[in-house]
């Protein structure tokens, strides 16, 4: 006070002057981690009350991760497994016709014929890619002092593409083999570790039913199918050499007959229409009335795969209510309690006016404390929405795919809802005039 | 430095009461010098607090002129007031007014705070003000922990926190026993002596005969303003039995 106010400097510390020729410069606004400061202690004051403001947060932002590691993780193995298989893909078995009211299992009476199949791809180019008829058979695979049991499945050269079968090593049976019941193999990786270990089987001899087939190709690995066996334990060999030598002796071997086709539908062709095209044809081929029953089983794998992933959506959907009804609910927890603690604090507000707070001051304090309420609810949501979809993927054996997305996304939503419901409480608080809230009891 | 720190001039408050206008100040013009001591005094309803809410830049006038320290303040806006108030006035409760669950040193800091201070500086000042006040040791100390006289002082650490040009003090003995008091009263004229403005508002005339001028309310107008020869509260207080002999 003994300096004329114009001489006086506004930030100069320790000694700042007692009056200014200025005051409230903007720079004087309350620094962001100070205001985050104090957020944090009062909700520290009252810790059980905060922790069970941040519940619904927690669930809700709990679920919303689970929600997406699940549904992602389906989707992606669903995606795969149509991949392994073969995408458009319909499979033709051989009969479950009724015989005398005795209704035989699928593939168990042979109704289906190899002519059906080329029927089938010659007739209907436009809606399909191939169509392979396939023998199943199994047995001992020997080579050397090694053996193996397993399937075995005569084919013709469209089984790759439309199976979606590619090569590891070696070459594809060619056409004169395929007509001619050529003694040559390609087997799968399982059978080619089981039989050779870390060797190369090409040119290598196997045997199946004592018959010896040359080795040309090995295929490229596919893992597990749909029902958890090994697609790779396989041995395949021309449709031809599977009829005439080695299933030569059963009922297989007497006709044209197969145990199924399998058809690549066209991209971009409806299966559903490919589907009905295969049937009136083979209708057609098999002479059935109209009224009579299908002697053969169609079916599109692709529609049920798809099925299981609608299922694990419908899973999703279910997770995507209760988190979005939690938010909801946590939202309006977290504004509730702020309105309390703008009551409970209305003479602390009233003092901080009147030490200088401005009411932008009063309204940052309590959005950030309401940010940072629905914030910590949020991070705690994302660790045990984290540790829940772990739990899940291992108890219910779902494949889980964990998402920085959705964990960003999560997050930011809480961090939203707090915003959403922590203004109007903290409008209120930064509306009371500081007489009025000084004098609150 | 001769302007007076305070003047007003017919300065006016009405209240809106439903329809009807209740006029709480009916044109106040008056001017308080820099190094003054006054105390306002005047029965419930007869305009003090209005008038020191108006002081303390804390609400709006309906009419007239309020200058303080040369600055027009009348008519400026509540962001402006904030400011004002945070950097020239400081304010003493009769409740005290502290944070609870927050040290005595965090509350003295407060107004720093808001002047957008960095932590290093806030809690260096704050510390000089509790030792001003004589409270070093209990910076660290929450205000249940503290009895209401140090509390009180704590809140005038924390009035003198941003070097007010004015000291303003809500019945800052009402809460307070008469020993405790008379303390309070001894620091405000020590500051006082060294050149703080202290406007204190009370209701005991005992009180306001520690002020070196008496200004009496009643009806929203000022009816009395004389100077006051002012009691030596040390001196008091050496008079007053030891409460520890006792």
């Amino acid at each position: 006070m003994k300096m004329p106010p114009h001489a006086r400097n506004n930030n100069s510390l320790p000694s700042p002057g007692g009056t200014h020729g200025s005051f409230g410069r903007p720079g004087a606004a309350m620094n962001f981690y100070a205001t985050l400061l104090i957020a944090l202690k009062a909700l520290r004051v009252n810790l059980l009350r905060s922790a069970l403001t941040m519940l619904g947060i927690i669930i809700g932002v709990a679920a919303v991760i689970i929600m997406i590691a699940v549904g992602s993780g389906a989707q992606e193995k669903v995606e795969a497994q149509i991949k392994s298989l073969g995408s458009n893909l319909l499979i033709v078995f051989s009969a479950s016709a009724s015989q005398g009211g005795a209704r035989s299992a699928a593939g168990a009476t042979h109704t289906i014929s190899e002519d059906d199949a080329y029927a089938i791809a010659r007739e209907l180019p436009e809606y399909l890619v191939g169509a392979a008829p396939t023998l199943r058979g199994s047995g001992q695979v020997v080579a050397g002092n090694s053996n193996w049991s397993t399937t075995f499945y005569g084919i013709t050269p469209d089984y790759f593409e439309v199976r979606a079968w590619t090569l590891a090593d070696g070459r594809y049976f060619d056409p004169a083999e395929i007509n001619g019941a050529a003694k040559v193999a390609i087997i799968g990786q399982t059978v080619a570790t089981s039989l050779f270990g870390d060797e190369s089987p090409i040119d290598q001899v196997i045997r199946i039913r004592n018959v010896p087939l040359t080795v040309i190709g090995v295929l490229a690995g596919k893992g597990q199918n749909l029902s958890g066996s090994d697609q790779d334990d396989v041995v395949l060999m021309p449709i031809s050499t599977a009829r005439n030598r080695v299933l030569g002796a059963t009922v297989l071997a007497k006709s044209r007959s197969v145990g199924s086709i399998s058809i690549k539908a066209r991209d971009g062709v409806d299966l559903k229409i490919a589907e009905e095209k295969v049937r009136d044809l083979l209708r057609q081929r098999h002479r059935l009335q109209p009224g009579q029953e299908d002697d053969f089983n169609l079916r599109n794998l692709t529609e049920i795969l798809q099925a299981r992933e609608d299922s694990s959506r419908v899973m999703a959907m279910l997770l995507a209510a209760v988190a979005s009804v939690s938010l909801l609910v946590g939202g309006i927890g977290i504004m509730n309690i702020m309105l309390v603690s703008v009551t409970e604090r209305t003479r602390e507000i009233g003092l901080r006016r009147a030490v200088g707070a401005k009411s932008g001051d009063i309204l940052r304090q309590f959005l950030i404390e309401a940010i940072t309420l629905s914030l910590i609810g949020g991070l705690i949501g994302v660790l045990l929405g984290s540790l829940g979809a772990e739990l899940i993927g291992a108890l219910a054996e779902w494949p889980i795919k964990l998402s920085p997305f959705a964990t960003a996304l999560a997050v930011s939503f809480a961090a939203a809802i707090g915003i959403f419901f922590g203004y109007y409480p903290a409008r209120q608080a930064a509306r009371l005039s500081p007489i009025e809230a000084l004098r609150h009891e | 430095m001769n302007a007076p720190l305070i003047r007003t001039v017919a300065l006016t408050k009405d209240y809106l009461l439903g329809d009807t206008r209740v006029p709480a100040l009916q044109g106040v013009s008056l001017e308080i010098a820099r190094g003054e001591f006054v105390a306002v005094m005047g029965p419930s309803g007869s305009g003090k607090s209005t008038f020191m809410n108006l002081l303390g830049c804390l609400d709006h006038p309906s009419g007239g002129e309020y200058w303080l320290d040369g600055e027009a303040v009348a008519r400026l806006s509540d962001d402006a007031l904030a400011g004002l108030r945070n950097r020239r006035i400081g304010f003493i409760f009769q409740h005290f007014n502290l944070l609870p669950r927050t040290s005595a040193l965090d509350n003295v800091a407060l107004p720093l705070l808001y002047r957008g201070l960095a932590l290093a500086d806030r809690h260096a000042r704050a510390a000089q003000r509790l030792a001003q006040v004589g409270l070093t040791e209990r910076a660290g100390h929450h205000p249940a922990q503290l009895s209401g006289g140090q509390q009180q002082r704590v809140a005038i650490a924390r009035a003198l926190a941003n070097d007010p040009a004015l000291v303003l003090a809500d019945e800052p003995t009402g809460a307070l026993d008469s020993r405790t008091g008379i303390e309070i009263m001894a620091l405000l004229q020590t500051l006082n002596r060294d050149g703080m403005t202290i406007v204190v508002v009370t209701h005991e005339h005992d009180i306001a005969a520690y002020a070196s001028r008496i200004i009496s309310f009643l009806d929203g107008r000022v009816v009395n303003d004389r100077p006051n020869t002012p009691h030596d509260a040390s001196a008091d207080l050496a008079a007053l039995p030891d409460p520890a002999a006792a």
